[in-house]
């Protein structure tokens, strides 16, 4: 892991506050994701961890706190800016989310359409984008016709194509069973090296974490309760961090 | 006290949808005219809707000619006025029954269509991939679609009128000997701009109601697959209740203006 004195973060977030009426989700949760590394973030359900990234891709409006990327203040741009530096974030989401209109050319090509990209390079950046997640016999299925450790695959493909600094996974290996699970964390490991890029992954899955993880921050009561690398949390004798081991 | 307060709550949750529906038809309109337009994706949806339309309303439309005239029959006949039906066939359908059923036919296919689609793309997260990625979803999704149920409307409610005026003339070719000719014939005479106009012009707002209320539902639908199917179901109800207060107010202006 490299040394967080000398490099500066890529994502910052501090003192982040989130409500729906009564329900403090947020309660100034704060964190940092530095250049080229694996954050875990776990938490029970409810905790807020999805409340937390639809707040960092601005699908949520924040009552409070700062999100800064690339040095800008998320919180504070307007729709142009905002959607300008959401081409540096990929998102994979919990279900996947693929169009099911579309084939899984067209759903890597969405994310192009309003960029200056002639069709030649467009077919080259799908290509080896799908070449990358091991899909590219798929390229003209519909999202039907994949099982949910391709179509993981495929949403991971549609993340990556725009070639971002950071991408945040959304319980990655939920509903799969285990060894397409491992299968989708070798990937994780295989696309970070390749494209260097910082992830933060949402996850319940002790193993995801174990074997991904830099560096775990729990979330807890809408705050970042704990953080330290793997280890280091599950020596922890603390009986709320321990629970997460159990 | 308890029935009351629930009319009262109902009233309330009534006047907010109202308001919510406005801001959302305000929002279209800026969206609308704004760039990046989305050309290629309003073609995609004009075909679609307008495609898959096309069997249902012929089919509605032919029926309704058919059955029009079979019962109309007999009463005029009662008064020897056989020879005004293809004029009081054309006046009725092209004016007034044509647009509304086949607007109603509409509002059942392509606005609970679009409730479903827009829902399910919400409750999967699609809608949320599509911000993410950088892409307005309101002005891809919604604009689009409202736009294509706009412009598609009209022409099926002219295609809808043709095919009903068609089965009348069947009707009329086979039990009253009156050719296909001479009742066509009777028919554009029958008919002035001043039936013609109204009745287009209303058809506009009709494809506009129900791709509002459509895209609306949709767009705001409840997580799960009961949201989806709730979506779905009230955008028929919503569309089809608004179909006819815009009647209503069409032919209240369209009194004003031409002579009926």
């Amino acid at each position: 892991m490299k040394n967080k004195e000398n490099i500066l973060p890529v994502l910052k977030i501090k003192d982040l506050k989130k409500s729906f009426g009564e329900n403090h989700v947020l309660n100034g949760f704060s964190m940092e994701l530095f250049e080229g590394e694996n954050l875990v973030i776990m938490g029970k359900s409810g905790s807020g961890k999805s409340v937390m990234i639809k707040c960092l891709v601005g699908l949520l409006q924040p009552d409070s706190g700062f999100i800064e990327i690339d040095g800008k203040n998320l919180v504070e741009l307007k729709q142009q800016e905002l959607n300008s530096l959401r081409t540096e974030i990929g998102f994979l989401f919990q279900g996947s989310a693929l169009y099911d209109s579309m084939t899984v050319r067209e759903n890597l090509e969405f994310p192009l359409r309003k960029r200056n990209i002639n069709a030649a390079d467009k077919e080259i950046m799908v290509t080896s984008t799908l070449e990358s997640v091991g899909l590219k016999s798929a390229i003209d299925l519909m999202p039907e016709e994949l099982s949910g450790g391709m179509k993981r695959r495929v949403a991971l493909a549609r993340a990556l194509i725009l070639k971002p600094k950071i991408i945040i996974y959304d319980e990655p290996t939920t509903g799969l069973d285990p060894i397409t699970a491992k299968e989708i964390i070798e990937l994780m490991k295989d696309i970070q090296l390749k494209y260097r890029t910082s992830s933060l992954i949402i996850t319940h899955d002790i193993d995801c974490a174990r074997v991904i993880s830099n560096r775990m921050i729990l979330l807890i009561d809408g705050i970042n309760y704990a953080e330290g690398t793997f280890n280091e949390l599950l020596a922890a004798k603390d009986k709320k961090i321990q629970a997460f081991f159990k | 006290m308890a029935i009351s307060l629930k009319i009262l709550q109902n009233i309330q949750s009534f006047l907010i949808e109202i308001g919510e529906l406005s801001y959302f038809a305000g929002r279209f309109f800026k969206e609308a005219f704004s760039r990046p337009f989305e050309f290629k994706e309003l073609l995609r949806q004009c075909f679609n809707m307008g495609n898959r339309s096309l069997l249902l309303v012929g089919v509605t439309g032919f029926i309704l000619g058919l059955v029009f005239t079979l019962q109309s029959r007999p009463t005029l006949m009662e008064f020897g006025a056989e020879s005004w039906m293809p004029s009081m066939v054309s006046i009725s359908i092209v004016r007034e029954i044509g647009p509304v059923i086949i607007a109603l036919i509409c509002a059942g296919k392509i606005s609970s269509g679009i409730g479903a689609e827009l829902g399910s793309m919400r409750v999967t997260e699609q809608i949320d991939a599509m911000e993410v990625s950088g892409t307005n979803p309101f002005k891809y999704l919604v604009v689009t679609r409202i736009m294509a149920a706009t412009l598609m409307l009209p022409l099926l409610i002219i295609f809808g009128d043709a095919i009903a005026l068609v089965g009348s003339a069947v009707i009329e070719y086979l039990k009253g000997d009156v050719s296909f000719l001479l009742y066509f014939n009777k028919v554009t005479k029958a008919l002035k701009f001043s039936d013609i106009i109204p009745a287009t012009s209303k058809s506009f707002f009709f494809g506009f109601a129900i791709g509002l209320v459509g895209c609306y539902k949709g767009y705001y639908c409840k997580k799960g697959t009961v949201g989806v199917g709730e979506a779905s179901n009230s955008a028929v109800v919503y569309a089809s209740m608004l179909l006819f207060i815009i009647d209503f107010i069409a032919v209240f202006i369209s009194d004003i203006f031409f002579e009926i």
